[in-house]
């Protein structure tokens, strides 16, 4: 062989490779192609297992002829495989369009009770103000429930209609108060707390009624504290709750271990005040009752009223929850139904 | 309470405002409207016709003509009515004015406009009307027909506004008086409110003496027996009574209470009951033996006829108003059918007493009957009332001419109740209060109650009508009340700066309720009380501790009577409810207290134990219920192993699929899957799984710190161990082997397969674990993990365990 014939016979090699390359869409024939010519048993590799039969000086210039009809056929290779890459990918992209309008799979999360998220924002309001929350027995003994909080013994809260009584001495506690009694009677004062809990009185179940309710009580006890500060502090917790454009209104009211008292309505924030069903046509809702602790009760605690002073506050919680979630009956509360609660 | 505008007016007679304006300004100054209604509302242009003359309709047989004079003018009115005559004055309202309400009493919001128009065409310029189409009822208004057109006396002025001339150009305002505000249980009471949260001039009835020459106690003689019960009792008497309808401005007055007109008598004893607050009774004297009134306590089953007609019982607290050989009346509450007032009645005995009012109370209770009488005695009266209340009965009694009245009042008052005194502090009600308000002031807001200043003592005089004003805070009240509530300075508390916080107990409840909801759980609320069946329904066994109940004295009913000491009811009650509503997968949360009594019979508080309880139907099993009770625990805290005991022994769960739940030795809870029994009584048709967590236990081991771990340095090994276990085998014993043997170097150790099939050796299980082992000191060797395996190997052959080959 001399050194045309192989040269021949190499670019017959690369003319036909880079036809059936840049003919074929197929990545499994370009592999064969390239197995075929570059491979172990291909015809380039044939070319130079060949060479002996080129004379010895020819030899150099062949190979080179070799190396450079390979790298060429590389080079054609890689770009034909990277173009074909490219287009099996987009193909295979293509197939795999989905519709992405169809539903989303979702794991369930529960919720909570609608009392659980009314209460946590008013603890967390109060709790930003320095109150801390403390819990007391749900059946307490009637000294606590009442006597402690200046309810005389023959008062008609005390009457079997209003009180669920276990012994003549225990109670189901008819409000939270107890607890804060027995948190001034440790003496530690200042107290600044908030006692959240279940409080019972004998109602018939109905759509506003329920023997069974939570209530939120609040107490401050210091040096100097004024009515003033129990209108800031309610104030600020309202505007928390029930947002910043919400009004307020202190009337004065009557409950024994406060004096003086006063019942806080916060303007409607359905109607804004123009009167509605959940504030009844009149603009107001009531929200909390409230007043300076009464002297009296200090005493029976051993804290001297002439030292200090102090607010109390108390709510309903599912009148709030009523409201703020325009629920029409306070059974549904109770009821557990999963469509409610979800 | 309800009063009516023009009632006020009698007393203070300045007043001049709106209804709305009223009402916003008694509720600030502390007397509460609750709402009102005008009685004109939907009236308009009704005036006063006589009828001048009356044809048939041509064309209609139910139909007439009239011609009415209006003042002005005469017009034309077809109307149906049959009542009228020729002569007749009427209400007519004209073209373009407004009635209340059709004339069958219903109610029209807006009102009904009338036009003029043609009846089968004869022209109509107007209406007549009935007291029903002006918004009232014959109920108020006794003279009207019934049915047809109201026609007045005829004394009226034709042309006058007919309105104005029925006393329907009032309001009526429905307060809700605080139950320490006794004297505002009156309109006296609530008129001295009125005046002084508008600054007017009060005008109490001014009382002259009344009576003839004759004396009271040659009529009447009067004894109490009870002084604790009746701490004062007043009689007077009228003769010659004349029985006949009372003034039309009375039986208005009353119409504000819904109290209907009977006779003179009987309306003046209710409008001074109303306007003093005082109940009083009217006796007929001739009934009353001996002359003699006796107030004593009833004896042990005493029978009484009430002037209702009605026997009752009655027991010993009872007190009864007496005669020499009879009761003749329940004190404070009602009237003996034996003494009541007839229309033939000749002399009347009044009665103005001041009963205790806890009695009252307790026995109107008793008795089952509560009267607008006994409902303000029970209230505690203020003694002075009473003499006010019966003077102020005899005067009108004088002044419409009803009787004479005797002169002078029996009266047993063995303990005078005198005015009390409080020191006036100015400084510390502006202290209380956080304001700064001048002496001079204060005293000019209490003296608008009648709240005088003694100044020579520096102290204010409470008249006994004011029962509720004891100290300074008291005062302080009736100064803020004047000085406006609105008008107090809004501050925050100055003083020591305290944290807020969750006590750690909540903090773990918050952390229950993220899990639960975390895993799929709604949050329930349950009842705290529940039937004592609900132990049969849960297959309570007799003694059992959980029978142990604290009971509620006076229930709403069987079930609601006892304190629940388990939460599994509450529960499936929740879930079966969902069941019944055909509710699918549901989960269900609840955080609630079980009361658990010290000893029985109780003496102390119980223990209340809050539990954690989760309950679901439809997807998910037992394992998925074990899952949310490990979340929980890595949640809070608890990391060590969580160890199950099948032999949970709960009735109410299926016996092969229920386990207690132990942190550290401790029992924290159990799970399991209701028993098909329970779930049948509940009425859920699926298997359901609950889980109880005690919250109490699991605070011992909540922990909320959390440490940095250092992250491994060296490598891992893992090897699997894919075992054969005879069936009853329990995979926490093969585990507690591997855990033993594996020492501190087996890192963690998961269970990742467990299969029972036909290639398996008969009574055996497959199980397959993957064990990972890694030492925090050095790179393990492979011959270190190999002998920890056959150790642990050899202590599983010793269960029957063996490699699978």
């Amino acid at each position: 062989m001399n050194e045309n014939s192989m040269k021949e016979k190499i670019e017959g090699i690369v003319k036909k490779a880079l036809d059936s390359m840049n003919t074929t869409n197929s990545l499994d024939t370009l592999n064969e192609i390239r197995v075929a010519v570059l491979g172990k048993k291909g015809q380039l590799t044939a070319v130079l297992k060949g060479m002996k039969d080129v004379p010895l000086k020819e030899r150099p210039k062949v190979g080179q002829m070799v190396n450079d009809a390979r790298s060429s056929i590389a080079k054609t290779l890689k770009k034909v495989k990277e173009k074909l890459e490219r287009d099996q990918l987009e193909q295979k992209l293509a197939m795999e369009v989905i519709d992405v309008t169809l539903p989303a799979k979702k794991a369930q999360v529960g919720k909570r009770h609608p009392n659980s998220i009314t209460l946590e924002k008013v603890e967390q309001i109060f709790i930003g103000m320095g109150y801390e929350v403390i819990q007391g027995p749900e059946v307490e003994y009637a000294l606590y429930n009442f006597e402690k909080l200046n309810i005389p013994a023959n008062h008609p809260a005390k009457d079997e209609q209003d009180t669920f009584y276990i012994t003549k001495n225990i109670v189901l506690r008819t409000q939270t108060s107890p607890c804060q009694v027995r948190v001034m009677e440790q003496g530690k004062l200042p107290i600044r707390m908030l006692s959240p809990g279940r409080v019972f009185r004998s109602d018939e179940v109905d759509a506003t009624h329920s023997p069974s309710f939570h209530q939120v009580e609040g107490l401050v006890v210091d040096k100097h504290i004024t009515f003033a500060d129990l209108k800031g502090t309610l104030a600020q917790f309202a505007r928390e709750l029930f947002g910043p454009e919400i009004k307020i209104k202190f009337r004065p009211h009557y409950f024994p271990f406060t004096e003086p008292s006063a019942e806080m309505d916060v303007s409607c924030f359905k109607c804004t005040e123009k009167g509605c069903r959940f504030c009844q046509g009149s603009g107001w809702i009531e929200i909390l009752g409230c007043g300076m602790v009464h002297p009296h009760v200090f005493e029976m605690c051993n804290i001297d009223p002439e030292e200090y002073t102090g607010f109390a506050f108390g709510m309903g919680l599912e009148r709030i929850v009523l409201l703020k979630y325009e629920i029409d009956d306070m059974r549904l509360l109770y009821e557990n139904d999963y469509r409610f609660l979800k | 309470m309800n009063t009516s505008l023009s009632w006020i007016k009698r007393y203070v007679p300045d007043l001049d405002v709106t209804a709305q304006e009223y009402t916003n300004a008694m509720t600030l100054s502390g007397t509460k409207v609750k709402r009102f209604k005008k009685l004109d509302e939907n009236l308009e242009s009704i005036f006063i016709g006589q009828i001048k003359k009356i044809k048939r309709h041509p064309d209609a047989d139910k139909l007439i003509v009239c011609q009415v004079n209006i003042g002005r003018e005469t017009i034309q009115i077809v109307t149906g009515a049959s009542n009228v005559k020729e002569g007749d004055k009427v209400p007519v309202v004209l073209d373009g004015g407004k009635v209340a309400g059709r004339h069958d009493g219903v109610l029209t919001s807006g009102g009904i406009k009338i036009k003029a128009e043609k009846l089968r065409g004869i022209e109509s310029n107007g209406m007549m009307c009935s007291i029903e189409e002006l918004g009232s009822s014959r109920k108020f208004y006794p003279e009207a027909f019934e049915p047809g057109i109201y026609i007045f006396p005829e004394n009226v002025q034709v042309g006058s506004n007919a309105i104005h001339v029925l006393g329907l150009n009032d309001v009526i305002f429905e307060y809700e008086i605080t139950s320490n505000r006794i004297d505002c249980y009156s309109v006296l009471g609530i008129a001295r409110e009125t005046a002084a949260t508008f600054c007017k001039k009060f005008r109490p009835p001014v009382v002259a003496k009344t009576g003839n020459s004759e004396k009271v106690s040659d009529y009447i003689h009067v004894t109490v027996e009870d002084v604790e019960l009746c701490s004062r009792y007043c009689a007077r008497v009228v003769k010659n009574v004349k029985i006949g309808p009372s003034p039309k401005w009375l039986q208005w007055c009353l119409r504000a209470n819904g109290i209907r007109p009977i006779n003179n008598l009987v309306d003046i004893t209710n409008y001074v009951m109303e306007e003093y607050g005082q109940p009083l009774h009217a006796y007929d004297l001739d009934t009353i033996s001996g002359h003699e009134i006796i107030v004593r306590r009833a004896k042990k089953d005493e029978k009484f006829v009430t002037l209702d007609g009605q026997e009752r019982q009655m027991n010993e607290n009872v007190l009864m108003i007496c005669d020499q050989k009879k009761a003749v009346g329940i004190a404070g509450i009602m009237g003996g059918k034996n003494s009541m007032i007839t229309d033939q009645v000749r002399t009347v005995l009044f009665e103005a007493a001041c009963f205790n009012g806890t009695n009252i109370r307790l026995s109107s209770k008793r008795i089952g009957l509560c009267t607008n009488a006994s409902w303000k005695f029970s209230k505690g009266l203020d003694p002075n009332n009473a003499e006010a209340a019966i003077d102020r009965i005899c005067q009108l009694m004088e002044e419409i001419s009803v009787g004479e009245v005797i002169g002078g009042m029996v009266d047993c008052y063995l303990v005078k109740r005198e005015p009390s005194r409080v020191v006036f502090e100015p400084d510390r009600i502006n202290k209380v209060l956080g304001t700064k308000i001048s002496n001079r002031q204060m005293l000019d807001y209490l003296k608008l109650v009648e709240l005088v200043y003694d100044e020579e003592k520096n102290e204010i005089v409470v008249p006994t009508f004011r029962q509720d004003i004891h100290r300074t805070e008291d005062l302080a009240e009736e100064v803020a009340r004047f000085y406006g509530y609105d008008n107090i300075p809004t501050t925050l508390p100055s003083g020591v700066v305290t944290t807020g916080k969750l006590p750690v107990e909540l903090r773990v409840e918050t952390k229950v309720k993220d899990v639960a909801e975390y895993c799929g759980f709604f949050q329930s609320m349950c009842y705290s009380f529940e039937s004592p069946k609900v132990f049969d329904k849960l297959r309570i066994p007799a003694g059992d501790p959980l029978r142990e109940t604290v009971t509620i004295m006076n229930p709403l009913g069987e079930d609601f009577s006892i304190m629940r000491t388990t939460s599994m009811n509450g529960m499936l009650t929740a879930l079966a409810t969902n069941y019944k509503r055909r509710n699918k997968n549901v989960r269900l949360y609840e955080l609630g207290n079980v009361y658990l009594p010290k000893q029985l019979p109780i003496r102390d508080l119980p223990e209340e134990r809050m539990k954690f309880t989760c309950g679901m139907y439809g997807k998910g099993d037992f394992y998925d219920m074990k899952g949310v009770i490990e979340i929980f625990f890595e949640q809070v805290g608890m990391n060590r192993r969580t160890k199950y005991d099948r032999n949970a022994g709960q009735h109410f769960f299926h016996p092969g699929r229920q386990a207690l739940v132990q942190y550290e030795d401790a029992i924290v809870g159990f799970l399991g899957e209701i028993h098909p029994e329970v779930a049948e009584a509940y009425g859920i048709g699926v298997r359901a799984y609950v889980a109880v967590i005690d919250l109490p236990t699991i605070l011992k081991f909540a922990n909320f710190n959390r440490k940095y771990e250092e992250i491994a340095h060296f490598p891992a090994v893992t090897r699997d161990l894919s075992l054969i276990v005879p069936k009853d085998i329990q995979a926490s014993q093969i585990e507690d082997i591997i855990f033993q043997k594996g020492g501190t170097i087996l890192e963690s150790l998961r269970l990742f397969d467990v299969y029972e099939n036909a290639q398996n050796q008969k009574g055996h299980k497959s199980i397959a674990y993957s064990a990972v082992f890694r030492s925090k000191e050095k790179t393990l060797e492979e011959q270190e993990v190999s002998e920890i395996i056959k150790e642990i190997l050899n202590g599983l052959a010793e269960l029957g365990i063996e490699l699978r080959q």
